[in-house]
């Protein structure tokens, strides 16, 4: 499995995202400069956390428009896996290569916190190797993460297997007292009609090792070995 | 206004007295120069000699640290201290206050504060890994303070998660002193390797003075002056004086300052915070034994027309002067375009050690480096002991009632913002990116791992201005203990300190009575348990129409822990535990949370600090926790006993119960709430329990088990007996509670 890990200016989680995908998942991983113009060789592409453009204007607002975004989406057009992980999932929303919007979370507030995430499609190349309806012990740390779409693209969604994950209590029960940012249904993660383009606001790199106290995190990329092992792409 | 015009500008009486310098100091001026100063050259003067840049009050008081030890291979007088975790790799970290800015305007205040402590760890080739914060606010039953809490842990946050840099973790403090003058103290500690530490320094004549980062504003102008002055009803005309902060460009600035870093171009770098242009170029010179010689004209700007006093002065944020070798000025600038930001060669180190200012073809100032850094004034101030020593500190408890019900009194103390659970600050704060951090915020200290090597690193930040206001030496020392205990109960060894101490007006003798009495205290505890002091920053004219802030010194200290894995929670963890109290016994009642929360008193000699005990204390704890028999450690302080055993209740994981049954000497208040120093609560499997008794009667340390753990209820003695969840509701609503009413 290659990867690449884009870097805009302001991403910040990027150095944590080529940790995991090197160091624990030991895959070959290159950083690509966000005025790149080539994705040729890479089966994953991932946009990482941070504060693209300082967030200026809005998340993601100004990140769609780097070179690099041109290319990825011919990139994902052939099928190539892309993962947007917190600010990626915004970067990736305001390039159209995902449906909806993020609001600011609904208590106007940064949170930095662990959630749970119920696993509501696990036949993704992302989710594999999770089960359905499986709850995540995950961290967020965002405050444009309130998930919209209108009610009738949403049920569509649904329909499609669009809708990946839900913030969900530790026993997996969704419920508006486990959404922390009031995003419409729960929703903590979607991916594109094809299932190659995965946007999740909870931060699954940072809960990847038995050090830093989770390891669910590591499910979604241990779901991508299989796809490595198998299946082509 | 023309070069030539504001050379015209005559210096009058009144001038000087509007830039903060006495007549002595104008005569000081012109007899280095051997002439009168111009405008120009008065307004660096003014930024230079200023409290917050010369230390003028402190400087011979401060040399009073012990700033010398096996670790330490930076100590004060750098951007910030470097200290040695092995043979090759090294942390950085320094302390400093944003107090003045943040009352004026919190958001941005604090926000630069993070921006200008960030800058001050990368200037010395360290990748910034974590940011903790002390912050001290007036009592949030009233709403500016609500709202100056509020904004100013947005600044942090806005600041703090945009940079990439986790806010790990850090204290809140409420006190009716600070309700005109909030504290605000921040932390950065960075990891580099040991030989490719980088110093502001300039040298080599004819190498290339180059500016990076943003361009340079009318904001800030004379902040440091500002930062140097008493508040009073006009401060809010001051806003102009705080900068305004940009961490986008700042995450720019520290990538390719980084990246600058690995390459051997570089002779000298340091960040233009305070006074800006002015402060880095001459400290540069000044510390590297040559001249510099600028021209203005080069500098980009914000805005046409800027005057050399404005350029000079301004401190907008995000910029750095680096000092290159000759012939690579190119290679530097590159990197600075790949990251969009300026890089400008504005001119070169001379060897004549003056500072030369140039704009518009003519000479604006030219002044000897050394006149503005190492011959600044210093004063001995004079000092005398407040009358109201003598008042608190004869206070006894003899004739406090006690109450009826203590169960209530620890459900009230659980659920004040004082010793309620900071949630509500530190989940603002990204405290998990970069995914180093293995001991959240809420735990005794913070903790991460070293990537690529076995190690963690443990920092904490702790004061206690009620203590040093009551007896400024022992709250000192207690500040220090406090700190090194803290980094204990998580398994980390203690290897230095950072300070920052935030006092009123030096010029009024009991102000610096208190200083001096500080200063003793953080000395002599640090020359015990060998954490020499790195370096600091001092805080001054913390005061509003004559009324000083409690003296409060706020101690950063770090150490390491062998094996990051092998470290330790306060919480309580299995049923069947036994709960043992090491250290001090007793129940001290003399400045305590219980007094002030329940009684309204704030007198009495703070909790005594044998510090001999202490170390054992310590010693101990970090023996049981390394052979793996202590389970969970947490110190006992604010609040005391009854409060610290509820804290070990509550685990992120779900809560606990415990019983424990205390020996009555004396008061059960005393007892319970009472802050006697020197005290950490363990538990511990009871099979484990003969090794530890072998341990502790080698150390010689006093201990004893006081109850076990278990149940899903908090039980102490006869006096408390209240369900953990009801407790910790209580404790979880606390803060969010008042806030966000």
């Amino acid at each position: 499995m290659r990867c690449g890990v884009v870097v805009f200016p302001g991403s910040n989680c990027d150095h944590d995202c080529y940790h995991v995908l090197k160091h624990v998942m030991g895959w070959p991983v290159d950083y690509i400069w966000h005025k790149q113009k080539d994705l040729k060789g890479y089966d994953l592409v991932l946009l990482p956390g941070g504060f693209s453009y300082g967030d200026y204007l809005r998340a993601g607002a100004i990140a769609r428009f780097s070179p690099i975004m041109n290319e990825l989406n011919g990139f994902a057009e052939k099928g190539g896996l892309v993962l947007g992980i917190c600010n990626g999932f915004q970067v990736l929303l305001e390039s159209g290569l995902l449906p909806g919007a993020m609001l600011m979370n609904r208590g106007l507030r940064f949170i930095c916190r662990y959630v749970h995430i119920r696993v509501e499609n696990n036949s993704l190349p992302f989710t594999g190797s999770c089960k359905k309806g499986q709850a995540l012990h995950i961290p967020i740390a965002h405050q444009e993460g309130c998930y919209y779409n209108d009610p009738e693209a949403i049920s569509e969604m649904e329909k499609g297997g669009q809708v990946v994950f839900r913030y969900c209590s530790p026993e997996s029960e969704i419920d508006d007292r486990y959404n922390p940012n009031g995003s419409s249904g729960n929703i903590a993660g979607v991916c594109n009609r094809q299932g190659n383009v995965l946007g999740m606001m909870p931060h699954p790199e940072r809960c990847s090792e038995a050090v830093l106290g989770s390891e669910d995190g590591r499910l979604i990329f241990s779901s991508l070995l299989k796809v490595a092992e198998g299946v082509s792409i | 206004m023309t070069v030539q015009e504001i050379k015209e500008i005559k210096i009058t009486q009144g001038l000087i007295e509007q830039h903060g310098l006495s007549a002595e100091e104008y005569e000081k001026i012109k007899s280095l120069l051997g002439r009168e100063p111009n405008y120009t050259e008065l307004g660096i003067f003014s930024v230079m000699w200023s409290e917050h840049c010369s230390y003028k009050s402190s400087r011979a008081i401060l040399k009073r640290f012990p700033i010398a030890g096996r670790h330490i291979i930076q100590g004060p007088g750098e951007n910030a201290g470097v200290v040695a975790i092995d043979d090759d790799l090294a942390m950085v970290f320094k302390i400093e206050s944003h107090n003045h800015p943040s009352y004026i305007e919190p958001y941005q205040g604090a926000a630069t504060g993070v921006g200008g402590i960030i800058r001050d760890i990368f200037t010395m080739g360290a990748r910034p890994v974590a940011c903790l914060n002390s912050l001290r606010f007036g009592p949030l039953n009233h709403p500016k303070n609500r709202y100056l809490m509020t904004r100013v842990v947005a600044g942090i946050a806005g600041y703090g998660n945009c940079m990439g840099i986790p806010t790990v973790g850090g204290e809140v403090c409420f006190e009716a002193c600070y309700s005109q003058n909030p504290l605000i103290n921040v932390f950065c500690l960075g990891i580099a390797k040991r030989d490719r530490i980088f110093y502001a320094r300039a040298c080599g004549e004819g190498n290339p003075v180059i500016y990076v980062g943003s361009s340079t504003g009318r904001d800030g102008i004379h902040g440091a002056t500002m930062a140097s002055e008493e508040f009073n009803e006009q401060s809010e005309e001051r806003r102009p004086t705080v900068q305004v902060g940009d961490p986008f460009t700042e995450k720019l600035l520290l990538e390719a300052c980084l990246e600058l870093m690995k390459t051997n171009y570089i002779i000298g770098i340091q960040d233009m915070g305070a006074a800006g242009l002015t402060c880095s170029n001459c400290e540069m010179a000044g510390r590297g034994g040559a001249g510099v010689e600028i021209d203005l004209d080069l500098v980009p700007a914000r805005e046409k027309g800027m005057t050399p006093y404005e350029i000079m002065l301004s401190e907008s944020q995000e910029r750095m002067l680096i000092v290159a070798a000759k012939g690579r000025e190119d290679a530097v600038k590159e990197i600075f375009a790949k990251w969009d930001l300026h890089g400008v060669s504005i001119g070169h180190v001379t060897a004549d050690g003056n500072m030369r200012v140039k704009k518009g073809g003519q000479v604006v100032a030219d002044i000897p480096a050394l006149a503005l850094t190492d011959n600044a004034p210093a004063y001995l101030r004079p000092k005398i002991m407040p009358d109201y020593i003598d008042e608190v500190q004869s206070w006894t408890p003899d004739g406090l009632p006690e109450p009826k019900d203590y169960t209530s009194v620890l459900e009230r103390m659980m659920g004040s913002p004082a010793l309620g659970s900071k949630a509500w600050v530190y989940e603002q704060y990204d405290h998990m990116v970069r995914i180093n951090t293995i001991l959240f915020p809420g735990a005794d200290a913070s903790l991460l791992r070293i990537m690529g090597t076995p190690y963690g690193i443990g920092m904490t930040v702790d004061g206690n201005g009620r203590y040093c206001y009551l007896d400024p030496k022992t709250g000192g020392m207690l500040a220090v203990a406090e700190a090194a205990r803290n980094l204990v109960c998580t398994g980390a060894r203690p290897l230095a300190i950072t300070n920052c101490l935030n006092f009123g007006d030096p010029e009024n003798p009991e102000v610096m009575w208190q200083f001096d009495e500080t200063v003793e205290g953080i000395a002599e505890a640090c020359r015990f348990f060998d954490t020499p002091v790195t370096g600091g920053n001092v805080s001054f004219y913390n005061q509003t129409l004559g009324e000083p802030v409690f003296p409060t010194p706020v101690i950063g200290m770090a150490g390491v822990l062998q094996d990051c894995r092998a470290y330790v929670t306060p919480w309580f963890k299995h049923d069947g535990d036994l709960v043992c109290i090491i250290g001090g016994t007793g129940g001290h009642l003399g400045g305590s949370e219980y007094l002030k929360a329940e009684h309204g008193i704030i007198k009495g000699m703070p909790p005594r600090i044998n510090l001999a005990l202490e170390a054992k204390a310590q010693k101990a704890c970090l023996r049981g926790i390394g052979l793996g028999i202590i389970r969970s450690a947490h110190d006992c302080s604010e609040g005391g006993l009854a409060v610290a055993m509820a804290e070990s209740c509550f685990s992120p994981y779900g809560s606990i119960g415990a019983e424990i049954n205390l020996d009555k000497s004396d008061r059960a208040d005393a007892l319970l709430f009472g802050e006697t120093a020197s005290r950490i609560i363990v538990s511990m499997n009871e099979k484990r329990l003969p090794e530890w008794e072998r341990l502790a009667t080698k150390i010689a340390v006093p201990w004893q088990i006081v109850g076990h753990v278990g149940g899903d209820r908090l039980k102490i003695g006869p006096w408390i007996s209240s369900p953990v969840e009801r407790l910790r509701h209580l404790w979880e609503r606390a803060l969010a509670g008042v806030i966000d009413q």
